[in-house]
Formats: structure tokens, C-alpha cells, sequence
């Protein structure tokens, strides 16, 4: 398994394929659109977080060392990143997650997406990520 | 007739690319912008009279408490109310309706009964909740048929001896939906009820005249009718603000203080506690004549244009769903296209240069009684043009091809 921060290397590079906003976008929605990101089942009200304009569903379980992330969202763009914060981290050592940033995602050119203001559940998506992985840590 | 042009060389704001685009300003629901007249008011007040209003004797803070005064005249005059004293300055329509519901508190008992409408903001649902859990009184909601209209019937069946508030907004900022104040204000009258008019959202749009209504409680904001933000105006028959209890205390409300007993300030500074914004009072008055200067009857027709124009276009579009079909509307109109989610489209439209408001408008339950998570919410002011909602309308298209 790559380490999160190869992972999050080719996503820049995959990104930097495109000049203007609207590749990036597009290459999300795509992403949004393409993957099964959580079971049916796991689209709990307990697994659902909040935001003030999307909402995001998290599941998360340990294999071993690892945790492993399903997540999905209402909406797309939302549902876009979320495909990316899951491949970086799923399947990834609890305390590598815990000590990981997310300033990747302002590499690529979407910063505005992993805003607080923005109200689409992302920013507490992330909080939640590492909450698992420390809990999953503290289990060891 | 108004000139449009001329109208939006007076907002500097309008004047600015956006993500490269020339910046189309459709969220004056939430906010409109300030003509120069406005923002020149405000640094004149902080250049040449700043000084504590109501208490000194000197010539700065006599200017100042004139210019305020002055401004508490002019919303007179455009509520058309009877007292200068039923005019309380407020930080906007919040405060205007939790300083209302908080008074209703003491005078509320738990056989009583508010009645709120089903298409109100959360400012004029959640004050009269506080205000029944702690009364004990109940609140009861107002039905809306699927248009986004009140069902004035169910309406007549909810009021009754119980019924001592009915809270109610004149235009409603997620559908548009213009209600008959005047027919609500009548019927809760026959049962003894008072009324608050929520008019955040009528201010920028239409004629206020309290007196026709026979309104007990009208208010507005000054931030959603040309002017400054942290102000705003409460209109109150004189004989209900005798009645309600102060709001906060502190300097300003008083008439006596001793630690034995304090007394009241008559209206309207038994509600203006502390020292208020006043530079904001001070440009209220500004964009009030501003407004008045081109004409409120010249600003509803365009307006009108507006709506029917962005609404036509709109229409073409595959899968459009209006969310709001009043037959009274304002220039608001609230949207989803096909089952693209809101926030979707909000983000590719303000990387085109496009503000609208994408949500729930803090008006949740209007959204659960539709089933939806938000709408797309395009909302028109006096400087928006035709050529805007040519933007939105190629917008929307643009957003509907990346996302579908
Ligand atoms: C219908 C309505 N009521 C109340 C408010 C709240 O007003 P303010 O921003 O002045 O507190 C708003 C503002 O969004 C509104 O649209």
C-alpha cells in the first residue's frame, strides 16, 4: 500500500493535468459521480454529519492496524472529495491518518471546498477521519 | 421610469470581476448592496458628528442625536405610523421580533396560543418557541398549499379566543410568496390577537403603510433595503409597546435609577438600551430616501419585469422545478433543476461569477414540506438587468451540462 503521502502526490499530479477550474471540477463530479463510497446499511443517522448545505455520511472500520472508510454525500462535488479523503486514508495505520494533513486538497486548486465556511460537512468529515483513527489508536 | 444604468453607477460593489467574471449579484435577499450615498453617509457621520447621542450638551452630540432623530422621522413617514415614538430602532429583524416575543413572555399563559406561518425564516419561528416554552403557551403553524401560499382557510380555523399572537412574514424570503397581511391582520383582529409583520424581505420591495394594515408590530432591516448592517426599524402600536416589558436594560431605557427602584424611560427608549449604531440609524435615513427617490411603484414594476423575464428563461430549461408558484410573488425565485443538489449548482455558479443562494434560506421546515435538502434561490434588486439573468439562465445550463 502506497503511503498517504505518495497517495496524495498523484492526486496533485493527476489535478495538475488541468489549467482551469473547470477540468478540476469535472474530473470531481466524475470522481462524485463514479464511485459506490458506503453500503446502504451504513447510511445511518449516527454515521450522518451535518452540514448546513450537504450532507455526508462516514463509516468507519479497523482491519488489523488499518481503518478502513466508507463515506458518501447528497451531493456530488461534496461526493467528489470525499472519493479523494478516502483514498488517501482508507486502508491506511490509524496513527499515519492521525498525523496526516489534508493540504492537498488546497494543492489541487480546491481549498474553497475544504472551507469551514463553506457549510458542506467536509471540514467535520476530516475532524471525524482522524477521531476513528485516534480511537482505533488507543484501542492498540 | 427608471434608468438602470444610472441606478447601478451608484454601487461601487457591482463594479468588480469575480473568478474573471464580471460579477452578477443575485443574493439581495440575504443582503443587498449600498449605494455611494449610503457609504458616504456613514463616513461623513464618523468624520464630522461621531458623539454619544441623547445625553450631552455639546454641539457634536446635539448634530448627532439630530441626525438620528431625524432618520426615526423618516421611517415614520415610511410606515406611514401615527407616533414617532412607535418607531424603536433595532439591529434588524431579529432583535425586532425576539424583542417582541421576549415581551410576550410575561404576557403569555399556557392556555394561550401563537400562531406562526408555515413559510416563515427561523428569526420568526424560533423567538415565539423561547417565548411559548417558557409561558407555557402553544404555538400553532399556519399551513401552505403546494404553490408556497397560506391556506387562509385553515388559517380561519386555527384562530380563536386562545390565540393572542399571529406571527407572520409579508414577503417570504425562500419562495417569494407575497401574503395577505391585510386579510391576516383583520381576522386575528377579530379574536383580540396581536400581529408582528415580519418585512425583512417587503422593505426593499413595496410600499409599508402600517396604518392601512392596522398592523400591531411591522419591521425591517436595514441591510435588505439599500442601507447598513446592525440596523433596522420596529414599528409597535403605541398602546402594545405600553404594554410589553423592556427588552434589555442599561443606560438610555431608564428614567430613574436607585438601587431601591428603577423607572422606566418612555417610549421609544424604554427599548433602546445602550448606545445603538448610530451611524447606522443615521444612513437608514440615507437609503430610505435613496429608495423613495426613485420610487418605490418604479422599483415594483421593474422588478416585476425582472421576474417574469428570469422566470420565462428559467422555464426553458430541462427539468426546472420552481419551488414557490404564488400568484402574489415577489422577485425571488427559488429553484432545482432535474436532482442536481443545490449546493452543486451554487458552486459552479459562483466560479462563473454568479452569487445566488444555494440552502435551506434558515427556512427548514418550507424545504421539509417540500422534501427537498434546499434550492437554488435567485432574488432580484432594483440594479440587477436583464443581461444578469441572461447570465444565470446560461449559467444554470453550464452547470447542468458539467453535472449531468
Ligand atoms: C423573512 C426574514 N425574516 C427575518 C430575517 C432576519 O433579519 P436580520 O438579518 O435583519 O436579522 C431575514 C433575513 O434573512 C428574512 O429574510
Amino acid at each position: 500500500m502506497a503511503s498517504i503521502k505518495d497517495i496524495q502526490q498523484d492526486i496533485i499530479d493527476e489535478f495538475d493535468m488541468f489549467d482551469e477550474w473547470m477540468g478540476k471540477y469535472e474530473h470531481i463530479i466524475d470522481l462524485g459521480k463514479s464511485l459506490p463510497l458506503i453500503e446502504e446499511a451504513n447510511k445511518t443517522e449516527d454515521n450522518l454529519i451535518k452540514g448546513c448545505q450537504s450532507r455526508v455520511w462516514l463509516h468507519a472500520n479497523k482491519q488489523e492496524d488499518k481503518v478502513v472508510y466508507t463515506a458518501d454525500s447528497d451531493a456530488i462535488m461534496t461526493k467528489g472529495i470525499i472519493a479523494l479523503l478516502v483514498r488517501t486514508f482508507s486502508g491506511q495505520k490509524a496513527q499515519d491518518i492521525v498525523e496526516a494533513d489534508t493540504n492537498f486538497i488546497n494543492q489541487i486548486g480546491l481549498k474553497e471546498q475544504l472551507s469551514p465556511t463553506r457549510a458542506n460537512g467536509l471540514v467535520s468529515m476530516v475532524k471525524q477521519m482522524k477521531l476513528y483513527a485516534l480511537a482505533f489508536q488507543s484501542q492498540n | 421610469m427608471l434608468d438602470v444604468s444610472k441606478i447601478r453607477q451608484q454601487f461601487p460593489i457591482l463594479h468588480q470581476e469575480v473568478n474573471g467574471y464580471p460579477l452578477v449579484y443575485l443574493d439581495n435577499g440575504a443582503t443587498t448592496h449600498k449605494p455611494k450615498v449610503v457609504i458616504d453617509a456613514i463616513q461623513q457621520y464618523y468624520e464630522k458628528q461621531n458623539s454619544n447621542i441623547h445625553r450631552g450638551v455639546h454641539y457634536l452630540s446635539q448634530l448627532a442625536t439630530d441626525e438620528y432623530e431625524a432618520s426615526r422621522e423618516t421611517v415614520r413617514k415610511h410606515f406611514n405610523a401615527d407616533h414617532l415614538h412607535e418607531i424603536i430602532f433595532t439591529k434588524g429583524n431579529t432583535e425586532a421580533i425576539n424583542l417582541v416575543a421576549n415581551g410576550f413572555r410575561t404576557l403569555l399563559t399556557s392556555t394561550d396560543e401563537v400562531l406562526v406561518s408555515a413559510i416563515e425564516h427561523h428569526s420568526n419561528i424560533v423567538p415565539w418557541q423561547m417565548a411559548c416554552e417558557s409561558s407555557g403557551a402553544s404555538l400553532k403553524v399556519i399551513p401552505m398549499n403546494d404553490k408556497g401560499e397560506l391556506d387562509m382557510k385553515a388559517y380561519e380555523s386555527l384562530l380563536s379566543n386562545n390565540t393572542k399572537v399571529v406571527a407572520v412574514n409579508h414577503i417570504s424570503n425562500a419562495l417569494g410568496t407575497i401574503n395577505p397581511v391585510k386579510e391576516i391582520i383583520q381576522l386575528a383582529h377579530q379574536v383580540g390577537a396581536a400581529v408582528l409583520v415580519d418585512g425583512a424581505q417587503s422593505g426593499p420591495h413595496s410600499h409599508i403603510d402600517v396604518k392601512d394594515l392596522d398592523a400591531d408590530f411591522y419591521c425591517i432591516s436595514g441591510h435588505k433595503i439599500y442601507g447598513p448592517t446592525g440596523i433596522g426599524a420596529l414599528y409597535g402600536k403605541e398602546e402594545w409597546l405600553n404594554k410589553l416589558p423592556p427588552y434589555q436594560g442599561g443606560g438610555e431605557m431608564i428614567a430613574t435609577v436607585s438601587f431601591k427602584e428603577t423607572t422606566y424611560a418612555t417610549l421609544p427608549h424604554k427599548f433602546e438600551a445602550g448606545t445603538p449604531n448610530i451611524a447606522g440609524g443615521i444612513a437608514l435615513k440615507t437609503a430610505i430616501d435613496w429608495l423613495n427617490d426613485i420610487g418605490l411603484d418604479n422599483v415594483m414594476a421593474y422588478e416585476n419585469e425582472l421576474l417574469e423575464y428570469a422566470t420565462q428563461e428559467l422555464a426553458k430549461i430541462e427539468g426546472m422545478r420552481f419551488i414557490g408558484e404564488a400568484s402574489n410573488k415577489a422577485a425571488v425565485i427559488s429553484f432545482l433543476v432535474g436532482d442536481i443538489h443545490p449546493y452543486d449548482m451554487g458552486m459552479i455558479l459562483d466560479k462563473l461569477g454568479i452569487a445566488v443562494r444555494t440552502g435551506h434560506h434558515c427556512a427548514q421546515p418550507v424545504m421539509d414540506e417540500f422534501c427537498i435538502p434546499g434550492t437554488i434561490r435567485a432574488s432580484f434588486a432594483v440594479y440587477n438587468t436583464k443581461e444578469e439573468v441572461d447570465r444565470l439562465v446560461e449559467g444554470v445550463k453550464k452547470a447542468q451540462q458539467m453535472l449531468s
